[in-house]
């Protein structure tokens, strides 16, 4: 009793020391700015239920080997395509006696490499890009944004296919690809926003205290460029699992029999007429994590938007 | 740049345009005036009359200038040094707007210090926040957790802080509520006389100028009008007739009438 109290109490403290007007230190201002935006996140249920599906399917690709019931490459040809729930096939088996579940739990490592890969790489080129056309202007600008029209005027997914054909097949290939074709709109979004902040009064400040055009665009416009970003790259997550199950529904992506979720598809569907849960479990996995981006894009957008005020 | 010098800012028939051929705008015409060292003076004039133009063609916002411009003695080319930033600071008329959404005071004074290359940055902050009237717990605040006669004060301390000798100040009050206008006007005279700053200020208040710069230049259309002392000023012994009417506007508003 005594000792939860005291807990209470010292919890009570930390909000306190969060949620102050007057931080003291450079690390309480940051914590608390940070603090506040998890308090405005959290207030969203749906953005939470998005942000608790992608959780639990890290924690799934972590903890695969002991989660899977089976080992998802062991064939068992004798239980062939078993039926959801028999056999000891929670979701059924696939076209070689493969367990479809410890398929798919395996499968989140391949989905959130390719995410994780996509998602530091395209942004970061098409902040880069845009940033600098937006701040430099001139022939610079020009320059940057035909190569950034050229890579937008193409069909996404025939663009990567024509890539990864080049390349070769196999994910980081297709990783590449996805990439390739995925930073244009992040340089536009990034040359638009810097545009609207390049003329602002604190630009101009920094600028007359002496400040050079590398060390504006990196510490001053990054920072107000990156929320808009990151909003958009987690609502086109989905669109890049989609590209990436795309890919693999193609052939052209994760190689058999790497058990990559749009593969699973690929392979389930000859027998989607009268063995309808290989190409839909896989089908299913790829829908709720796409949606678990989007409701968590949705969230972050109301707490991050800069140009809502606090 | 020697700082002995006499004259703090001269310029001599400076012209600003914006765009080139048929889309070009003057937006300053043949504008000779000059600051002397240590000296306060006040550039009047309505919205659009080119006030605002001369201090961003000083500063290097404004690219497309002719004539001379000089600071401290030293003749101005179209880029500036990190020198001159040294020498020569501005505060901006919003300061909504000018100071950085994501960035606390601490981060904005701290990098101001850090470009200039000074020294014991947190001695020099806690003496500027105390010299511009914040008291030390808005150190680490963000911008929205201030009111607008506070982050002008931050915006201040800002220009300040690098310790130049001339600070353009483009209608510093002019978003400001009425009673914080003259709190921020009271610091500005106060910082001046502490510092012996030369101040160029831009407003559109006939009443603030008077207050604070003892010569001005009445501007209109991009032209200077008229070039008055603020005895001249007080004594209402304009010559212009544009001048008069912005005096008898003054005048008349004191007096409470439309």
């Amino acid at each position: 009793m005594n000792s939860s109290s005291e807990l209470s109490q010292k919890g009570s403290g930390w909000r306190e020391w969060l949620l102050t007007d007057a931080p003291a230190s450079r690390r309480q201002a940051r914590l608390s700015s940070w603090y506040r935006s998890w308090l405005a996140f959290r207030s969203n249920p749906m953005a939470m239920f998005g942000l608790s599906i992608l959780f639990a399917l890290l924690l799934i690709a972590m903890f695969a080997p002991y989660l899977a019931p089976y080992d998802p490459f062991i064939q068992d040809l004798a239980a062939r395509l078993s039926a959801p729930g028999t056999g000891g096939y929670i979701l059924g088996s696939d076209s070689l006696g493969r367990d479809i579940l410890s398929r798919l739990i395996y499968g989140s490592r391949i989905t959130l490499y390719i995410v994780s890969l996509v998602a530091l790489m395209a942004p970061i080129a098409g902040l880069f890009v845009g940033t600098a056309a937006g701040y430099l202007g001139g022939w610079v600008d020009v320059v940057l944004m035909r190569i950034t029209d050229i890579f937008l005027a193409f069909p996404k997914l025939i663009l990567a296919l024509a890539f990864v054909s080049a390349l070769g097949a196999g994910i980081e290939n297709a990783v590449l690809a996805i990439v390739l074709t995925a930073w244009p709109p992040y340089a536009r979004i990034a040359r638009a926003e810097t545009l609207t902040i390049r003329n602002a009064d604190y630009i101009h400040a920094i600028k007359l205290q002496g400040a050079g055009a590398l060390r504006i665009i990196t510490r001053h416009i990054w920072p107000l460029c990156i929320s808009s970003l990151v909003i958009r790259v987690t609502l086109d997550m989905a669109g890049i699992i989609l590209t990436a199950a795309g890919l693999g529904f193609l052939g052209l992506g994760a190689q058999p029999p790497s058990p990559e979720w749009g593969a699973m598809i690929s392979a389930g569907r000859k027998f989607i007429l009268d063995h309808w849960w290989v190409a839909t479990m896989p089908g299913l996995a790829i829908f709720i994590v796409s949606l678990a981006f989007n409701l968590l894009g949705d969230g972050l957008r109301d707490v991050l938007d800069p140009k809502k005020s606090k | 740049m020697s700082r002995d010098n006499k004259t703090g800012i001269e310029l001599a028939q400076v012209n600003v345009w914006f765009g080139e051929g048929e889309e070009r705008v003057d937006a300053v015409i043949d504008a000779t005036f000059s600051v002397p060292h240590g000296g306060s003076f006040g550039l009047v004039g309505e919205s659009g009359s080119g006030k605002s133009t001369i201090l961003r063609a000083i500063t290097g916002l404004a690219p497309t200038w002719s004539g001379n411009i000089s600071v401290l003695g030293s003749m101005l080319g179209k880029e500036r040094d990190k020198g001159f930033y040294h020498d020569v600071q501005m505060v901006f008329q919003d300061p909504y707007a000018s100071l950085h959404p994501r960035q606390t005071v601490d981060h904005v004074l701290s990098e101001a210090l850090y470009l200039h290359g000074f020294k014991n940055p947190d001695k020099r902050i806690v003496q500027i926040l105390d010299d511009v009237g914040l008291e030390q717990s808005f150190r680490f605040r963000w911008p929205h957790q201030l009111s607008g006669g506070q982050r002008q004060r931050v915006a201040i301390a800002r220009a300040l802080i690098i310790e130049p000798s001339i600070l353009l100040l483009d209608e510093p009050t002019s978003a400001l509520d009425v009673s914080v206008q003259a709190e921020i006007l009271n610091l500005l005279t106060r910082l001046r006389k502490e510092r012996g700053l030369t101040y160029l200020m831009v407003s559109h208040d006939l009443a603030v100028v008077s207050h604070m710069c003892s010569e001005m230049a009445v501007m209109n259309q991009g032209e200077i009008v008229e070039m008055l002392d603020v005895e001249q000023l007080r004594g209402l012994k304009a010559k212009h007739p544009y001048t008069k009417e912005l005096l008898d506007a003054s005048v008349q508003k004191r007096r409470g009438k439309p």
